[in-house]
């Protein structure tokens, strides 16, 4: 297995630039996923990492060697497609054996080799099967047997989960981590579901427009997001912002919005505008019988452990997340405060979040 | 719009194949019903039947009382939405709206059709899009559309397959609350099917299970994730899974004699206090909330653990489960009540 970098990496499209100057370490054994929106960059950064695109500018590294511009096939790294690329009237053996057999191993080790992956995703009990006759995921196991009988010095994964039902997308989600922690195998895993990037990931790769904003651990992105961007993008449901128009000072510890002050972190950082916006988690927001900000309830979202509530107010519509036990009605007028001072402002003109002493 | 009912209804495909089985349901007028079922177990071949775009084999199908069975689809009126949008490239967003009022069938005014187009166009946030060629609009914006398309209509009943599934994660839970909304404010009766069970308890006011082409619960979203029938439909609902052990595991005193399975909610364990013991096994973060999966007696349980649970990998830990809110099951995997 190997440590993946990529240095200054940019790759334009005629006059459209998918991937701008981004740096990245992948480090031995991480699992790392690269999370955006459609059109971010990320398939296209997760391809040049494959040889499957050349990059237009910068260099990518397996370990010490320089791979930027070597064929996919001299990179000796496994790619995993959203579609299951499989070949329907062969058996489950002779999918596996199939990319061992192109590279001309031996029988012995190609049986050795198909055992192994099938034994370690539990798929060995039906190595005789067409793969037509399989359901949804055992192909999928199939799919990344594949991928495991080259032992390759990485996998790189687009979407692999993202054409299977929702509960099963959770099943395997499980089974990707454990599969990863039993084998170590450095993991590059491209996708658009934060729920997904969250439960996996060593450490996570935010991309928007091109640009990579952030990587960190999940618990970093989640409660330190360096941009709104980030803050936004990561957690279900995403952070409320709530816009004001007020400057702020190093050491300040308090705002005023639409004539309602707020208790903020102290301050380690002047904004660079007036219009700014606080930034606050559903889940650091309490519902309060006065006293607190109004609105009315627009939507309620029911999610068996808990409830999200869409409350609009004065300052737009904002999300709080409560227990399942509570019950609220639609147009019902509800006050709610903050319930700790977990919260971030975010520079109106930047969008990047200002330091304070709970960022710190 | 109308209250929409199944009766008795089979559906055979290759002579054995029974993709519903007996299947009788009644969507009242008004309401948002969501069927939910993993792929295969008859979801869309439900919607088809009533939209008339499959031929049952047994059943009926009444829309206010009148039998439809036997109608042509396009006499059915109803609207249907797919999971993959399918919009005209070359027509402007007016004119894709438009397009089903322009039906000979309908026959509405020019100043009729602008006045509903531009209604729901404002409903869905498209207005400002309205010259704009369908192919110049983001996946979001098209799916819109899509669902706009069907809303310029007031048909017997909207038929949805999956409508959001093909939207990015963060759009699918904006759409959610939007079209909760939508139907509130119409009174609209929606028959929505999906595999995301999310969607399912977000939006609709009653859910129906389907396993297998048999409908076997339904219920309001709490209902059905508070009393499950069956294991089956315990697993259905809720993230992360229900866990489901052998009575013996947790050796309890109180559970109902023919009890042979337990079924408890990751929310149910409470973690730092009672008297069961295990190991952690791993730990995942999700932002809000903590899911810690823990070793005990070779079974793996997981909590749900509200905020940022501090502990390591392999340590020991305490946890304790909440009596009140085991759920039973005897050996045929059904709910003891």
């Amino acid at each position: 297995m190997a440590a993946i970098k990529i240095e200054n990496l940019q790759k334009s499209f005629a006059d459209f630039t998918a991937v701008k100057n981004s740096n990245l370490t992948i480090n031995n054994k991480e699992f790392f996923v690269l999370l955006g929106p459609s059109g971010c960059g990320k398939t296209t950064t997760l391809r040049m990492i494959a040889g499957l695109e050349l990059p237009t500018s910068g260099k990518i590294y397996l370990d010490q060697d320089e791979v930027s511009l070597l064929r996919a096939s001299e990179r000796d790294i496994a790619f995993v497609f959203q579609l299951f690329a499989l070949y329907p009237h062969m058996n489950v053996k002779n999918n596996l054996a199939f990319p061992l057999k192109m590279q001309k191993y031996s029988r012995a080790e190609i049986k050795e080799r198909v055992m192994e992956a099938a034994k370690l995703l539990r798929i060995d009990n039906i190595l005789d099967s067409k793969i037509s006759s399989l359901a949804g995921g055992d192909r999928q196991r199939v799919a990344l047997g594949r991928a495991l009988v080259r032992r390759p010095k990485a996998f790189l994964m687009d979407e692999p989960l993202g054409t299977l039902d929702a509960e099963f997308r959770e099943l395997m989600c499980l089974e990707l981590r454990k599969l990863h922690d039993d084998i170590g195998a450095t993991t590059v895993y491209v996708t658009h579901d934060q729920q997904e990037a969250m439960s996996m990931a060593d450490r996570i790769a935010v991309m928007n427009e091109g640009e990579v904003l952030q990587a960190d651990s999940p618990s970093i992105i989640y409660n330190k997001p360096k941009s709104k961007f980030v803050a936004s993008f990561i957690g279900s449901p995403a952070m409320n912002f709530i816009p004001f128009n007020q400057s702020v000072q190093k050491n300040q510890t308090e705002i005023t919005i639409e004539g309602t002050k707020i208790i903020i972190p102290k301050q380690l950082e002047e904004s660079t505008t007036q219009e700014n916006f606080l930034g606050i988690r559903p889940e650091n927001l309490k519902l309060v019988s006065n006293e607190g900000v109004a609105g009315n309830v627009f939507g309620i979202e029911y999610l068996g452990s808990r409830k999200i509530v869409t409350i609009e107010t004065k300052f737009g519509k904002i999300k709080i997340r409560i227990d399942s036990n509570v019950n609220l009605k639609i147009d019902e007028n509800v006050q709610f405060i903050p319930s700790n001072d977990n919260q971030i402002i975010f520079d109106g003109k930047t969008e990047k979040s200002l330091i304070s002493e709970f960022l710190n | 719009m109308s209250k929409v009912e199944l009766k008795n209804v089979t559906k055979i495909y290759d002579k054995t194949n029974k993709a519903i089985d007996d299947l009788s349901l009644t969507i009242n007028n008004g309401e948002f019903f969501i069927l939910l079922g993993p792929t295969g177990a008859g979801k869309t071949t439900t919607l088809r039947s009533i939209a008339g775009l499959e031929k049952i084999d047994n059943g009926q199908i009444l829309f206010d009382e009148q039998d439809y069975t036997s109608i042509q689809p396009a006499f059915r009126d109803t609207a249907f939405v797919f999971q993959q949008f399918s919009l005209y490239p070359h027509y402007k967003v007016f004119d894709n709206l438009a397009f089903p009022l322009k039906s000979r069938l309908r026959n509405f005014s020019k100043e009729d059709i602008k006045e509903k187009v531009e209604k729901v166009a404002e409903m869905l946030k498209i207005k400002s899009k309205l010259n704009n060629k369908a192919t110049e609009l983001s996946g979001g914006e098209m799916q819109r559309v899509a669902i706009g398309r069907a809303l310029v209509r007031e048909p017997n009943i909207y038929l949805m397959d999956e409508p959001l599934s093909s939207l990015d994660a963060k759009l699918r839970e904006t759409l959610r609350v939007e079209l909760k909304n939508i139907q509130r404010n119409l009174g609209a009766t929606i028959l929505y099917v999906t595999h995301d069970q999310a969607e399912a308890t977000t939006m609709a006011d009653r859910i129906g299970v389907l396993e297998e082409g048999k409908l076997v619960q339904v219920g309001t979203p709490e209902e059905i994730y508070n009393n499950p029938i069956s294991t089956y439909v315990a697993h259905r609902l809720g993230s992360p899974r229900i866990n489901i052990v052998n009575e013996d595991v947790l050796s309890l005193e109180n559970s109902p004699s023919n009890t042979k399975k337990l079924g408890i909610r990751p929310e149910n364990i409470k973690i730092n206090t009672g008297n069961f013991q295990g190991k952690i096994r791993t730990i995942e973060a999700l932002g809000a909330e903590t899911v810690i999966s823990i070793d005990y007696k070779q079974i793996e349980l997981l909590a749900l653990f509200q905020g940022i649970f501090k502990g390591t990998k392999g340590e020991n830990i305490n946890f304790d489960i909440n009596a009140n809110n085991i759920l039973y099951f005897n050996d045929k995997n059904e709910s003891i009540r």
